[in-house]
Parts: C-alpha cells; sequence; structure tokens
C-alpha cells in the first residue's frame, strides 16, 4: 500500500533527497512534472508514515507516558505540599536559622490538628521520616495530644503548645525537614539513591549513616558481569560444537536449547527451587553418593541467583553466537590449521574475530537482562541474593516511598541505556539474531 | 564413535573435539534436566517438591494425577487460567495489528524518522520490566486503569509489538515487491493487491510474531504484579504467589502442563519456518 508505483519517482530505486533531484534534472522534467513527482513523494511518505502512526500513538500511552510519568515521579513530590500548604507558605521564608517564627510555628500546629482529625497525620510523619528518621513519632504523639486542645486555643498559641508537648519542636532540624519534605520539585529522591545527603546548610555530601543504595549497584552490576562471563564459558563451546555438526543433528540437538528458551519464566524458577531446596534433589542426590553428610544451604542464597539466572539467560547467549557461527566457512579454520597453526592459535586468530558479532550481541542480551532481572532473585535469591530491581520493588510495595523507587529506576535506566549504546556504538544492535 | 577425522589430526585434534563434543553434552544437559526433572516430581503421591524412594522404586502407588485434579478443584488456578488466554489473545491481537501496519510501513523506503521510530518500537525489548511496571503503576493510578485488565493488556501489548515488528520486517524483506506491482499493474487497488499477495506471503511471519508476542503475555509476571489487582491474576502471577506462600506440588503439576504448551508452541514455530521458507522458494538442504 505504501509504496503504490505510479509516477516517475519511483521508476529509480534512488531514496527521496538530493539524488532524486538530481536525477529528476537528468532528464529535463517540466516544471509541471517535477511538481507532480514531489507531491507523489510526498504523498508516498505520508502513507508510510499513517501506517505506523497507530503504533506510535498506542505506545505513547503504554509505554512511553509512563516511563515519562516515572522519570518525573523521581523529582516531583507533591504530598507534603498538600497537607500542609498553609505552614509551607510561611516556611518557605525562613531562611534555615533558629527557629520559624511564632505564626509559623502556630499555623503548623492547627495544620497538624487538622490532619490528625482527618486521619492523615500518619501520611505527614512517613513523609518526613525519610528526611529526618525519628520524626514519624515526634509528629504523630504531638498530634494526638493537639487533638485534646481546643482549635482556638492551637490557633492563638500552638507555637507554645507544640514546646510544650516536646522538644524536639525547639531545635530546627524538624523544620528544616518540613520544610525540604515540602518542596514539590526536589533532588532528595536522588541523593538517597545515590547514598548522599544533604548537611543542615545545604551542602551535599555522603551520607553517613549506611551506604545501602551504592553498594546495591555495585553488587548487582557484579553479579550480572558473572553471569555474562558463566553463559559465555558455557555457551561459546556449545554454539561452537553446535555450528560444527551436521544441519539434521544440529536442528535436533538445538531443541535443547530452544525448548528452555521457549519454557516460562516461572517453571524455570520452579524448577531451580526443586533441586536447590534443603530436601531438594541436588541435596538427595550428594547425600545418598555420601559426598555430604548433612544438606547444604543452596536456595535462597547469592549462588542460587546466580546459577539460576546462568540457567534462564544461556539460551540468549547460545542462539545469537549459533547464528553467526553458523554463517562462518568452516574450510577457514581448516585452512588455518592445514597450514601448520595449533587449534587454539587458528581459533584465536581465524575464528573468534568472526564470531565477535555473535559474541557481543550475546553478551550485550545477558548482561542487560540480568541488571534488571527482578523474579529470580526475588524467588530463590534469600536475603543476600537481592538485586536492585527487587528493592525498587520494596519500596513501591511495602515502605511505600514511591519518589525513592522512581529515582532507583531512572538510574537504572541510564545505566541500561548507556550499556546499550555503547554496545550499539562498537558494535551495532542490529546484529542480534536469535535463529 | 566412529569419525571421518582430518588427515591433518593429530592425536590431540582428537582429544580436543572429543572434549569439546562431552562438554557440549553436560552443557545441553545443564539447559534440558531442571525442566525435565519437573515432569516426573508433579505426579509425586506425596506433597514434597523431591524424589520418595517410592518413586525411585517406580512403584506405581508412589505416583498419581493428584495435583493435577486439585488444579482444577481450585477456582484460584481456573481463574487464573482464564486471565492468562484472555489477557494474552487480547495483547496479541493489539500487538500483530498495530505491529504488523507498522512493520509494512517501516519498510517502505518512502518512511520518515525510521532509526528514531525502530528505536521507540523496540525500546520495550531492553527496557527492564521492573521500570515499565512502576512507571505502569503511577501512571495507571493516576487515571484508575491499574486493577483493571486494561491497563494490563496495553502493557502486555506493548511488550509484544516489537516481537511482532521484527518477524513481520524479516519476512516482508524477502518479499519480492515485484509481485505486489504486478497486481498493480493488471489493475488492482493498492488494498486488494495487498490483501491478496502480499498479506497471503507474509502470513508465516505474521503468525510466528503473533506466537512471540502471546508467549511473551503468557509468561509475564512482573507487570501483573504491579497492574492487577486479586481478580486479574495470572498463571505465572499464582505461580508466583504460590511459590512465595505455601510451596505445594500444584505448581509443578501446572509447571509441567506449561511446558507441554511451550513444545507445542516450538512445533508450530517450526512449522511456520518450513512453510515460509517453502513460500518463499528456499528448499532444505
Amino acid at each position: 500500500m505504501a509504496d503504490a508505483a505510479t509516477t516517475p519517482t519511483d521508476m529509480r530505486p534512488a531514496t527521496p533527497g538530493p539524488r532524486a533531484t538530481a536525477a529528476t534534472a537528468d532528464v529535463a522534467l517540466t516544471p509541471a512534472e517535477r511538481r507532480a513527482a514531489r507531491a507523489e513523494l510526498r504523498r508516498n511518505r505520508l502513507m508510510a508514515f499513517l501506517l505506523v502512526t497507530p503504533l506510535l500513538v498506542f505506545l505513547t500511552f503504554a509505554f512511553i507516558a509512563p516511563i515519562a510519568t516515572m522519570l518525573f515521579r523521581s523529582v516531583h513530590s507533591p504530598a507534603v505540599a498538600e497537607l500542609i500548604p498553609a505552614t509551607l507558605e510561611r516556611l518557605s521564608e525562613w531562611d534555615g536559622q533558629g527557629l520559624p517564627d511564632t505564626a509559623t510555628r502556630t499555623a503548623f500546629a492547627s495544620d497538624l490538628r487538622t490532619l490528625f482529625a482527618e486521619r492523615r497525620s500518619g501520611r505527614l510523619g512517613e513523609e518526613i521520616n525519610r528526611v529526618l528518621p525519628g520524626a514519624s513519632s515526634t509528629i504523630q504523639g504531638t498530634a494526638r495530644r493537639l487533638n485534646a486542645e481546643d482549635p482556638d486555643a492551637v490557633a492563638a498559641s500552638g507555637a507554645e503548645m507544640l514546646s510544650a508537648l516536646n522538644p524536639a519542636w525547639d531545635q530546627p532540624d524538624i523544620w528544616r525537614a518540613l520544610q525540604r519534605a515540602g518542596q514539590v520539585y526536589t533532588d532528595r529522591f536522588f541523593l538517597t539513591a545515590l547514598d548522599l545527603e544533604r548537611t543542615p546548610e545545604g551542602a551535599i555530601q555522603a551520607r553517613t549513616s549506611a551506604r545501602i543504595y551504592i553498594d546495591l549497584y555495585t553488587k548487582t552490576l557484579r553479579m550480572a558481569l558473572t553471569i555474562t562471563v558463566l553463559t559465555i564459558l558455557l555457551g561459546y563451546p556449545l554454539a561452537f560444537f553446535l555450528a560444527q555438526q551436521p544441519s539434521g543433528r544440529a536442528n535436533m540437538l538445538i531443541i535443547f536449547v530452544l525448548l528452555p528458551f521457549w519454557t516460562s519464566l516461572l517453571v524455570r524458577t520452579t524448577a531451580w527451587i526443586a533441586l536447590l531446596q534443603t530436601n531438594g534433589v541436588v541435596n538427595s542426590t550428594l547425600m545418598a553418593v555420601g559426598i555430604i553428610g548433612e544438606p547444604l544451604t543452596l536456595l535462597y542464597t547469592e549462588f542460587a541467583t546466580v546459577l539460576a539466572m546462568t540457567h534462564i539467560l544461556l539460551p540468549f547467549m547460545v542462539l545469537p553466537l549459533y547464528a553467526v557461527m553458523k554463517g562462518i566457512d568452516p574450510s577457514y579454520m581448516r585452512a588455518a590449521m592445514s597450514m601448520g597453526a595449533r587449534p587454539i592459535r587458528a581459533w584465536w586468530s581465524v575464528y573468534l574475530p568472526a564470531s565477535l558479532p555473535g559474541l557481543s550481541a550475546g553478551a550485550m542480551l545477558v548482561f542487560i537482562i540480568s541488571v534488571g532481572y527482578y523474579i529470580t532473585p526475588a524467588l530463590v535469591g534469600g536475603t543476600d541474593g537481592q538485586m536492585i530491581s527487587n528493592l525498587i520493588a520494596f519500596h513501591m510495595q511495602q515502605s511505600n516511598n514511591w519518589g525513592l523507587a522512581a529515582a532507583l529506576g531512572s538510574l537504572l535506566l541510564a545505566l541500561i541505556l548507556v550499556i546499550y549504546f555503547a554496545f550499539d556504538r562498537f558494535v551495532g544492535a542490529s546484529n542480534i539474531k536469535l535463529g | 564413535m566412529k569419525r571421518d577425522w582430518p588427515a591433518y589430526f593429530t592425536f590431540w585434534h582428537k582429544l580436543g573435539a572429543l572434549s569439546l563434543s562431552w562438554f557440549s553434552f553436560v552443557v545441553l544437559f545443564f539447559l534440558i534436566l531442571p525442566i525435565l526433572i519437573i515432569v516426573p516430581l508433579s505426579f509425586n503421591v506425596e506433597p514434597f517438591f523431591s524424589f520418595t524412594e517410592g518413586m525411585l522404586r517406580l512403584d506405581p502407588a508412589a505416583y498419581s494425577l493428584r495435583w493435577y485434579r486439585e488444579i482444577l478443584a481450585n477456582p484460584n488456578w481456573i481463574l487464573a487460567i482464564q486471565n492468562s488466554f484472555m489477557i494474552g489473545i487480547a495483547a496479541t491481537v493489539i500487538a500483530t495489528v498495530l505491529g504488523t501496519l507498522a512493520a509494512v510501513g517501516m519498510t517502505s523506503r518512502y518512511m520518515p524518522f525510521k532509526n528514531l521510530i525502530m528505536a521507540v518500537m523496540l525500546a520495550p525489548m531492553i527496557v527492564p520490566l521492573i521500570i515499565m511496571a512502576a512507571g505502569m503503576f503511577f501512571f495507571y493510578t493516576r487515571y484508575n486503569i491499574a486493577g483493571t485488565y486494561i491497563g494490563i493488556i496495553m502493557a502486555h501489548a506493548a511488550l509484544g509489538i516489537p516481537f511482532v515488528m521484527i518477524s513481520v520486517m524479516a519476512t516482508l524483506s524477502g518479499f519480492d515487491r515485484a509481485l505486489y506491482h504486478a497486481g498493480l499493474s493488471m489493475g488492482a487497488t493498492p488494498v486488494r493487491a495487498f490483501m491478496d499477495i502480499t498479506v497471503p506471503l507474509i502470513r508465516p511471519g505474521v503468525i510466528s510474531g503473533a506466537l512471540f508476542a502471546f508467549v511473551t503475555s503468557f509468561d509475564e509476571v512482573v507487570i501483573v504484579i504491579f497492574l492487577a489487582g486479586p481478580g486479574q491474576r495470572t498463571i505465572p502471577r499464582q505461580m508466583f504467589a504460590g511459590l512465595r506462600e505455601q510451596i505445594n506440588p500444584t505448581i509443578l503439576a501446572v509447571a509441567t502442563l506449561l511446558i507441554f504448551v511451550s513444545v507445542l508452541f516450538l512445533i508450530s514455530l517450526e512449522l511456520l519456518r518450513r512453510r515460509s521458507e517453502r513460500l518463499r522458494g528456499i528448499t532444505e538442504t
């Protein structure tokens, strides 16, 4: 449909652009003909574009908008601003030194009382606690006791009541925390995700408490690298072997790679749980043979995650390698060896360079997939086999810190894109073939 | 094993070749064994994930269909099976229709911004599922379609689109456009020529793309975990919950059925591949 060939422009294989114009000039078309040719070209381009449009519109809603929302959430946090708008408006004039003025503190006391009555003070406590650990109990305790007071009394002398209820309200820390958490556009989730924090003066420094997230990113990358190396060590010789086989035999053996590839991820993870658990197949076999006396702790470890993911991702290494290796003429290796090269030398200088596109495609697929993996670590990883995705899920589902989840997700996405573009730059992503 | 070694092969060459084949068989067994081991375990009469002594003695009393009956008796599994097929089919239809149209547009030499658009369309393949799930959760909650079928179907269709595009574009690249132009020259309208000439010839590519899309949706669990309410649980979601909460061999029985389903997929894909090669005039050598 898109390539209805009816006009002079279509007679040439040339792509639209300068070449087409030059060619048109060669045969000396009249201006009217040239105009018609250009109109035809425009119509063809429009037709092609219209065919793609429904998909683009669909992807805008189903994919682009959600990703954009996540990126936006990582810097946008309106929750606190919606809870205590009056306080924040006054706090914005405070310079962070000493205490905010009495009117501001009184306004906050009123806000807090109202929030408690609406059962929303817990939400505020949760948000402030992320900026200042421990603030939640201060806020909740104060709110409960303010609620017992007369609203007019709170509106009149809220500042004194706060001081009387909890000495924390006489410290600038909690007010700074309110001010920071009240920022609608904020970098605090990214700072937390990068294990940084702000000093009271506003300078950025390494967080003094535990370094969690950088360590987890490092660990995720290290595990992904281990898995990639293991799949290369297992997959390269296998693909090489398969590529040497006569095609009938190779087609039969490749089923051993394709069946796991097509089998549900959950099925394969289930299989590893059955194999690795305390009374599972591996332990019972080893004990029956007499190699070990006590069952080993295999499941719910980093070892289990790496092993199961190597098994799950191995087809992603073997299939692109095999697709490339099938196209390498075996006579190259034979020629090298017949001229006296040892097999290793022949492989290193002849076969490896030829198989490199498959190797790097497989390595990139395995690495990118494992960096973002969630299911297998969640099921077989226990506590020490968790990866960055699991922490994102934790902040989404358990701690409800969506801003931090979004910031961690944005960093992961950036990491994946860097890896992908580096790969595309050096190798070319179009080299990926899966069969 | 009798082999024809090349004349210049020394003892060490032969040893190397033999170790390569032994190593390869070990890797093949590593790939297939964990999957095959599930099948007998699912017939265990005991509620364990391991072989009982009776099973090892091949005692018929140690085997039973108990866990398969349990699937049928559990309304959660029945609902999950229905959901999986419902969501899978809906997502496949959307992905196949949109993906095929777009593939035709993308293979036209007049297509503007080809590389950019291609990158957007293939992006769902490299963006980690957890990120898509988080983004969709934020986005869909805002428009109240989290916890509905619509959200999951849209997400799964987006995941299936790259597979449909790749498959159909590969078929289109082997499609001889002269056939289509021949149809036009004999007076067919572009739509008629497309439907009567192009579509039958690219059908194997469309079907295998659709199969890929269906399997992608059928297997997907991360997005379902984040977006589905209890009413939209799918088979993998139900398995995930089972593996986390109480492990019981019903999961092995479901897994065995899923292995059977993937064997069916493999066979259909292979048949499609052969048919496609035949249609394009490539003969097996």
